[in-house]
C-alpha cells in the first residue's frame, strides 16, 4: 500500500505560552518551540505499521519554508521512506481549501492508496483532510481511531462521543484523518534523525504542481484571520494567593464546605 | 442576505442541544433570518414536530439510506437541495467535523470552523470569533459568503434561541443518487470500567501536568485520602495510563460531580464539554493562562507534582 501522510510544523502548546505581539497581528513566534503537529505524528505510526504488515511505502507531505523540513525529517527517522515539501511564495497566507489544494496536486503526482492527515492541527479547524478528499473524490472518514485492512477497502473505526465507536466501511483509494490514541507513536532519538539528515528532500513549488498562482494563497484565500486577541475574560476563578501551607489550608476548608473531603 | 439553514442533530425524535443553539447563532448572522431547520433520517416526523416548535421552516428529508447520518450520504443529500450561496450552520461535533468540510468544497462555498462567536454580516463578510491554541488566544476571522459558506458551531457556547413556530415541508422527493464509497456497519459502544465516574460525587481529574505514569500514583493517594475517585483528560488516556472509562470530556464520559479537582488540565472546550451539572471546580495548574482557570471556581498557580503530595498529607492529618 502507498501511503501519503500530510503533516504540519507547529508551535507546541505543552512547551510555551502563546502570547500575542504588540501588533496584536500574530503571537509572539519568537522563542516559540516548534514541533510536528501532535495527531500527525499518530497518523505517520498508523502509516508506518501499514507497510510494516501489508507492503508498500510511506511518504510525508507538508506545505511550508525550508523549517519546515526538520519535521519531513523527524518523521522520516520513524520509518517514512519519502518526504516531499511543497514550498513557494504563492503559497503565503492560503486558507485550508488553499492548503487542501495543493496537497490536491501532490496527491496527483504520486499513486497513493490511502492519503492521512492529523484530525487537527494548532487552528483547529479540523478541515483539509475533508477538504482534499472531496476534491479529489475520495471518500472520507474523520476522528478516525481504528483501520483494519480488507481488500480494495478498510474498516475504519470513527470515535464519536461519548467514546463510542462508529464502524463504516470505505473504498480504497481514501483520505482518513487520524485522531490521537489511535497507537502509539514510536520514539525518535538524535541518532535515528542523523540517519536520515543527508537523505534529499525534493521541493515542489507552483509551477512543478501545475498550480495557478492565483488558486492558492492569500489572494484566493475566501477565510482570513484579522488579528489575534485576548479574550474578556469573566472573573474567571478566584486564585489562592499565600504560601502553600496557607493556600492548601484554604483550598481544605473550601473543599469541606463543598462536600470535597468525605 | 443569504437564506440561512441549520442542520438538526437527533436521536429518537429527541433534538441534540445544538439545534436551538445554531439558530441563537443564525440570528447573529441575521437578526430577521427566517432559519430553515433540516432533519435528515428515516422515520422523522417527531424529530421534524419537534423543529417545527422553534423553526420558522423545517426540511424533512427522509430515506432508507439515511437512517443513520453517514456524512457522504447526507452531503450527497444536501448537494440535491441546498442553493449555491445559503448559509449552513453545523454543530462542530464529530458529525460536523466529518461533514462540514467536504460540503463547503462541493458547495464552493467558504468555510469556518468551531466557531465561539458571531459578530454579524458586513457587505459580503461575515464576521466569526474562533480560538487557537486550545483556547490560549482568540482571533477574529472573517468570511467571504459570496459564494455561500458552511460555517461550524462550537456546542454549548451559544445560549439557545427559543424561534418561532413553522412548517414541515417535505423534501425527500427531491433528492438524487445517495450511493457512497463509505458504508456505514454499526455503533460499538464504550467498554465499561473498572468505577463508573458517571458516578462519582468527588472526582481527582489528572492532565497532562502528571508527566509521568509513575506520578499517577500520587493522585490515587489523594483521591483515596479525599473518598474520590480519579478521572482524567484525553492525553493520559492517549498515553495508555489509564482506561479509557475514565476519561471526561465529550468524546469520553460526562459527568456530574459536586466537586472536580482538574489537577495540571488545561481545559479544552472538549474536555470541559464533559463536566456538567455546575459542580465546584478547583484547577491546579503551573501555567497562569491555562484556559481552565476562567471555568474553575478556584483556581491555584502550582506544580501538581510538587502540590498533590503536599495538600494529601494535610488530608490525611485532617
Amino acid at each position: 500500500m502507498e501511503i501519503l501522510v500530510c503533516v504540519k510544523r507547529v508551535p507546541d502548546t505543552a512547551e510555551n505560552e502563546i502570547e500575542i505581539n504588540s501588533e496584536g497581528n500574530d503571537i509572539e513566534r519568537d522563542d516559540l518551540v516548534y514541533s510536528v503537529n501532535e495527531w500527525d505524528n499518530y497518523a505517520v505510526e498508523e502509516a508506518i505499521q501499514m507497510v510494516d504488515k501489508h507492503g508498500g511505502s510511506v511518504t510525508v507531505v507538508t506545505v511550508g519554508d525550508e523549517e519546515s523540513e526538520e519535521v519531513l525529517r523527524r518523521e522520516m527517522a520513524m520509518g517514512a521512506e519519502n518526504g516531499l515539501l511543497l514550498t513557494d511564495d504563492a503559497f503565503e497566507g492560503s486558507d485550508g481549501r488553499g492548503i487542501a489544494a495543493l496537497l490536491k496536486a501532490a496527491v496527483e503526482k504520486g499513486n497513493y492508496d490511502l492519503i492521512m492527515t492529523g484530525a487537527q492541527a494548532d487552528e483547529g479547524y479540523a478541515q483539509v483532510g475533508g477538504m482534499l478528499a472531496a476534491m479529489l473524490d475520495y471518500p472520507y472518514a474523520s476522528l478516525v481511531n481504528m483501520i483494519e485492512v480488507g481488500d480494495g477497502k478498510l474498516k475504519v473505526g470513527r470515535e464519536i462521543e461519548g467514546g463510542n465507536m462508529e464502524v463504516n466501511e470505505i473504498d480504497l483509494p481514501c483520505v482518513l484523518s487520524i485522531q490521537t490514541g489511535i497507537n502509539e507513536p514510536r520514539y525518535v532519538g538524535i541518532r535515528g534523525i542523523r540517519k536520515v539528515a543527508s537523505v534529499e528532500i525534493p521541493t515542489l513549488g507552483a509551477s512543478d504542481l501545475g498550480l495557478d498562482a492565483g488558486s492558492v494563497g492569500e489572494d484566493a484565500a475566501r477565510v482570513k484571520r484579522i488579528d489575534y486577541f485576548v479574550p474578556e475574560m469573566g472573573e474567571g476563578a478566584e486564585m489562592l494567593e499565600g504560601s502553600t501551607d496557607e493556600i492548601i489550608d484554604k483550598l481544605i476548608e473550601l473543599l469541606k464546605s463543598k462536600g470535597g473531603i468525605k | 442576505m443569504a437564506q440561512i439553514f441549520a442542520y438538526i442533530l437527533h436521536s429518537d425524535g429527541v433534538l441534540d442541544d445544538s439545534a436551538r443553539e445554531l439558530l441563537a447563532a443564525a440570528k447573529k448572522i441575521d437578526a430577521g433570518a427566517e432559519v430553515t431547520a433540516i432533519v435528515t433520517g428515516k422515520g422523522i416526523d417527531d424529530a421534524c414536530s419537534k423543529a417545527a416548535e422553534s423553526y420558522k421552516s423545517v426540511w424533512k428529508i427522509d430515506n432508507d439510506a439515511l437512517s443513520y447520518p453517514n456524512a457522504e450520504v447526507v452531503r450527497k443529500a444536501l448537494l440535491s437541495l441546498l442553493p449555491a450561496d445559503g448559509i449552513l450552520l453545523l454543530p462542530h461535533d464529530t458529525f460536523g467535523m466529518d461533514l462540514g468540510p467536504g460540503l463547503s468544497v462541493k458547495l464552493d462555498s467558504a468555510f469556518a470552523a468551531d466557531v465561539v462567536d458571531i459578530e454579524g454580516v458586513e457587505g459580503n463578510t461575515l464576521k466569526t470569533i474562533r480560538q487557537e491554541f486550545t483556547g490560549q488566544v482568540n482571533t477574529h476571522v472573517h468570511c467571504d459568503i459570496s459564494a455561500g459558506a458552511v460555517i461550524n458551531i462550537r456546542p454549548g457556547v451559544f445560549q439557545a434561541a427559543e424561534g418561532q413556530a413553522g412548517e414541515v415541508v417535505d423534501k425527500s422527493g427531491e433528492l438524487g443518487d445517495l450511493s457512497a464509497k463509505r458504508k456505514f456497519i454499526e455503533v460499538q459502544e464504550a467498554e465499561a470500567g473498572e468505577v463508573d465516574i458517571t458516578k462519582s460525587d468527588v472526582l481527582v481529574s489528572i492532565g497532562r501536568g502528571i508527566e509521568d505514569e509513575d506520578n499517577l500514583e500520587m493522585a490515587f493517594e489523594l483521591a483515596e485520602a479525599m473518598g474520590a475517585d480519579v478521572s482524567c483528560s484525553r492525553p493520559i488516556v492517549d498515553a495508555k495510563w489509564l482506561e479509557k472509562a475514565r476519561q471526561v470530556g465529550t468524546s469520553g464520559k460526562t459527568v456530574k460531580p459536586k466537586v472536580y479537582m482538574a489537577m495540571g488540565i488545561s481545559g479544552s472546550f472538549q474536555h470541559m464539554g464533559g463536566v456538567k451539572g455546575n459542580p465546584f471546580i478547583v484547577a491546579v495548574n503551573k501555567n497562569p493562562k491555562a484556559p481552565i482557570f476562567q471555568v474553575a471556581d478556584v483556581g491555584v498557580e502550582a506544580d501538581i507534582l510538587e502540590f498533590i503530595p503536599e495538600i494529601t498529607e494535610k488530608i490525611k492529618e485532617l
